[in-house]
């Protein structure tokens, strides 16, 4: 390319190995100029960024961090498109450029082996060499240049360090030419190679030598499903050239990594020393503890109770939510001090801010999490976590990596689902988002508080645990083993396979960069806010409009006419005391006349039509209505039982009288408790078990890019819901009501 | 000849060859496991599995499982 060609867009590819600093690196490049998304039909996330460095303009896309560009799933596969210019939508990247870990060379260099054989102008961001010099290493980078045949430029990405040579360099790329592909690979397999990748041209034109190496290298058999028409003839040339290939000493497909790791130990020799003896790093002392079986479980259980600590104690988030609480207090305060009463009215306070307010209490709990699980795994404790809990996960047929999703459940499903990226074999990752719902989520907390308070006596068994907390405890457990029977039920049938393997890499204790660790809490806590404000807000309106409609207020109200004229002339002439009584006795009409319009909504209708299906688990039409009403989101059932049993909508889980009137509640005309042990407990498994949560589906949706998976989840959990809640009445009736 | 899984902790020892006809050992030797390295046992999870091991000078940890594909020359 000439150096005057007209000025063009340069498309740089990120690659690179986890835990190398890829993703700071390219914050740190592209700043706030970044856009996220998904790849259609697979879970990879799209990253996005630009910079314009000297008056190029930079588009820049991160790619998934990984240690091999061998495509063995879609997922692998969309990395391998991007770079090879297949994937549809992407402009094919001009340049590449790779991230190494300087400590860790021999290993991050055999992606550089792949990336070379690209032919695109690379250039290598040498990072972490902070901790390459405190394990005692140092690199030559000219003569590493030289060997590599591409720029290289030493970077810290945590303290932004060599970045405007990196720009430097990157917009040098656009002068230079292709390299030269390089193969590390012995003759006779290039000579395959060069074959297979003939023979595929026949079919298609487009078809990369790349591809043709991949084909011929991968007997797991993906490729050729995906890259061929699978003809026979093809099927077999190729298996008989791997036979070929092994006679010759060179067996598919453990060639590929003796071959590219002769190459990078040729490249590293006698440039990278290493002190005589290794160095016992920091990291390797507190690893010592860490990974200990005693110490390691003790600082396990320990960090984990502080995290759960300061999401759930008063201290952090319950301030915080008694905040945001308030706030939404005050703007209901002045909605209903300058507006007149109507539908209007009844829309912002009943629908908009108690349902958008009710989800966004939740925001201090979901940025606490993720502040913890971003300094967890930015220091590299994460990969640790996954190491311990390996174990108790292969038990299900799980590894130890979908802990840290389960783990975020219990704030909140969304971010645990959205924490399942985590995860790069695909079945794992969709079992994770599958049952992480199931987690007690912090919206299901005032169900069980206010049931347990209001029925299950307050005593204490042998003087120390005490009922209550017994019940909660069962509702968390109860969760975890649906989880666990669930996913384990789901590996043997609609999604079976081999267990993947369990190879990670632990990484180095490093000192998180602050930065960064706010940075994602706020993007997680911002997406959070997003879905409040735009899924959360439309269903809000939706449940509203159909515990608001058909309206006839003045048939609600005749019955009452009357009393109310009545009252209201007392009330002029009375005296202090027998206001406050006359006023009371106008709120309990308020009150009544409420549940009656709500009892004529269409909500009210389908509590009424649904009460056959509801009778199984002891609930009356009012329970089922509230059920109804808190499908989009399961706080709302609090407010709606509020509603329903005469005492207006501004009940919460620690009020005193609707916890005293659905205990007085009865069957109608009959002297019968609609309430007791028995219905408070198959509520609160229905809710334990239940997809109450519009947004929770809304993300499987988006992880998974399918409507098949948020509709399995809604379904299969609503089975499971309403199985467990009639299975805990019918058996609890016979033990408390016999 | 001993495999991988064998090693006490703190022991080192060469790999001699890799069973490759499975998913796992293709992904430990694009992790560096190829025949002729130094790999080193540090040690193991709490319940025994999955282990921890050390190889071209940073830390991987891998399943007693996958440690079985491994075979280490004698």
């Amino acid at each position: 390319m000439s150096v005057d060609a007209p000025a063009r867009t340069l498309n740089v590819a990120l690659v690179g190995n986890p835990n190398t600093g890829k993703s700071t690196l390219f914050n740190a490049l592209s700043g706030i100029r970044q856009k996220t998304g998904n790849y259609p039909g697979v879970t990879v996330e799209k990253k996005h960024g630009s910079f314009t460095h000297k008056g190029q303009k930079v588009e820049l896309i991160d790619l998934p961090g990984t240690y091999s560009l061998a495509p063995r799933s879609p997922d692998e596969m969309v990395t391998v498109d991007v770079l090879l210019g297949r994937q549809a939508n992407e402009t094919k990247p001009n340049a590449v450029m790779v991230i190494v870990d300087a400590s860790n060379l021999e290993r991050n260099l055999y992606i550089v082996s792949q990336v070379k054989e690209l032919g695109l102008p690379t250039v290598v961001a040498l990072n972490m060499g902070d901790i390459a010099r405190d394990k005692g290493i140092s690199v030559d980078v000219i003569q590493l240049s030289q060997r590599l045949g591409v720029p290289i430029v030493a970077t810290q990405a945590n303290r932004r360090g060599g970045l405007d040579q990196l720009r430097d360099t990157i917009v040098s790329l656009l002068d230079s030419d292709s390299i030269p592909v390089e193969s590390p690979f012995p003759e006779e397999f290039r000579d395959k190679v060069g074959q297979l990748h003939a023979k595929l041209q026949e079919h298609d034109e487009q078809s990369t030598r790349y591809l043709a190496e991949r084909l011929l290298l991968d007997t797991s058999g993906y490729l050729e499903k995906e890259l061929t028409s699978g003809g026979k003839e093809l099927h077999n040339w190729i298996v008989e050239s791997r036979n070929q290939l092994a006679e010759l000493g060179q067996p598919v497909p453990a060639i590929e990594a003796i071959s590219r790791y002769k190459w990078v130990q040729e490249v590293l020799d006698g440039i990278v020393t290493r002190e005589a003896t290794r160095k016992v790093t920091l990291s390797d002392r507190i690893d010592r503890i860490l990974t200990n079986r005693i110490g390691g479980t003790i600082f396990f259980i320990f960090i984990m109770t502080l995290m759960f600590q300061a999401v759930f104690s008063d201290l952090v988030a319950g301030n915080l939510m008694g905040y945001i609480e308030g706030f939404f207090e005050i703007i209901a305060g002045f909605v209903d001090a300058s507006l007149a009463d109507g539908a209007l009215k009844s829309l912002l306070i009943d629908g908009v801010i108690a349902g958008v307010g009710g989800v966004l209490v939740f925001l201090p709990q979901i940025c606490i999490l993720f502040f913890f699980i971003a300094i967890l795994e930015d220091c590299g404790y994460l990969a640790r976590a996954a190491y311990l809990m390996d174990r108790l996960f292969s038990k299900i047929g799980l590894s130890g990596k979908s802990f840290i999703p389960l783990l975020s459940s219990f704030a909140c499903a969304i971010p645990g689902i959205m924490a399942a990226r985590v995860i790069e074999n695909r079945r794992d990752r969709l079992i994770t988002i599958l049952v992480a719902p199931l987690m007690s989520c912090s919206a299901r907390m005032p169900v069980y508080v206010l049931l347990t308070a209001a029925f299950i006596p307050d005593e204490t068994i042998g003087g120390v645990l005490s009922l209550h907390t017994l019940v909660m405890l069962s509702m968390y457990l109860l969760g975890i083993l649906a989880a666990v029977g669930v996913a384990f039920v789901l590996r043997r049938t609609i999604l079976p396979g081999e267990t993947p393997p369990f190879v990670m890499e632990l990484p180095s204790y490093k000192f998180p960069s602050i930065s960064g660790v706010l940075m994602v809490m706020v993007e997680k806590g911002w997406a959070f806010v997003k879905r409040a404000g735009t899924l959360i807000f439309a269903m809000t309106v939706i449940v509203w409009a159909l515990s608001y409609f058909p309206r006839d207020e003045e048939a609600a109200t005749a019955p009452f006419a009357e009393e109310i004229a009545q009252l209201e002339t007392q009330l002029e002439s009375a005296s202090d005391e027998e206001a406050a009584q006359i006023e009371h006795r106008l709120a309990e009409i308020n009150n009544q006349i409420d549940g009656e319009l709500l009892r004529g909504s269409f909500l009210g209708m389908a509590g009424h039509w649904i009460e056959p299906v509801v009778r199984p688990l002891g609930w009356d039409w009012k329970i089922g209505s509230a059920a109804i009403a808190s499908f989009p989101a399961r706080e709302v059932i609090i407010s709606t039982m509020g509603v329903l049993y005469n005492l207006g909508g501004e009940e919460d889980e620690e009020s005193a009288p609707l916890r005293e009137t659905i205990k007085e509640a009865k069957w109608a005309g009959t002297d019968e408790n609609v309430f007791n042990i028995p219905v408070a407990l198959s509520i609160m498994v229905f809710f334990a078990l239940c997809a109450q949560c519009a947004a929770t589906l809304a993300v499987i949706k988006r992880e998974t890019n399918s409507w098949r998976w948020p509709i399995f989840t809604f379904v299969y959990m609503t089975v499971l819901a309403y199985v467990g809640a009639m299975i805990t009445y019918q058996v609890s009736a016979l033990v408390f009501l016999s | 000849m001993s495999k991988l899984s064998q090693l006490s902790v703190g022991q080192e020892a060469v790999i001699a060859s890799i069973d490759a006809s499975s998913v796992a050992a293709v992904r430990l030797m694009e992790m560096g496991m190829t025949p002729g390295c130094s790999v080193k046992m540090i040690g193991s999870a709490p319940f025994g599995d999955p282990l921890e091991v050390e190889i071209r000078g940073y830390h991987l940890s891998l399943r007693k499982t996958e440690a079985d594909l491994v075979e280490l020359v004698s």
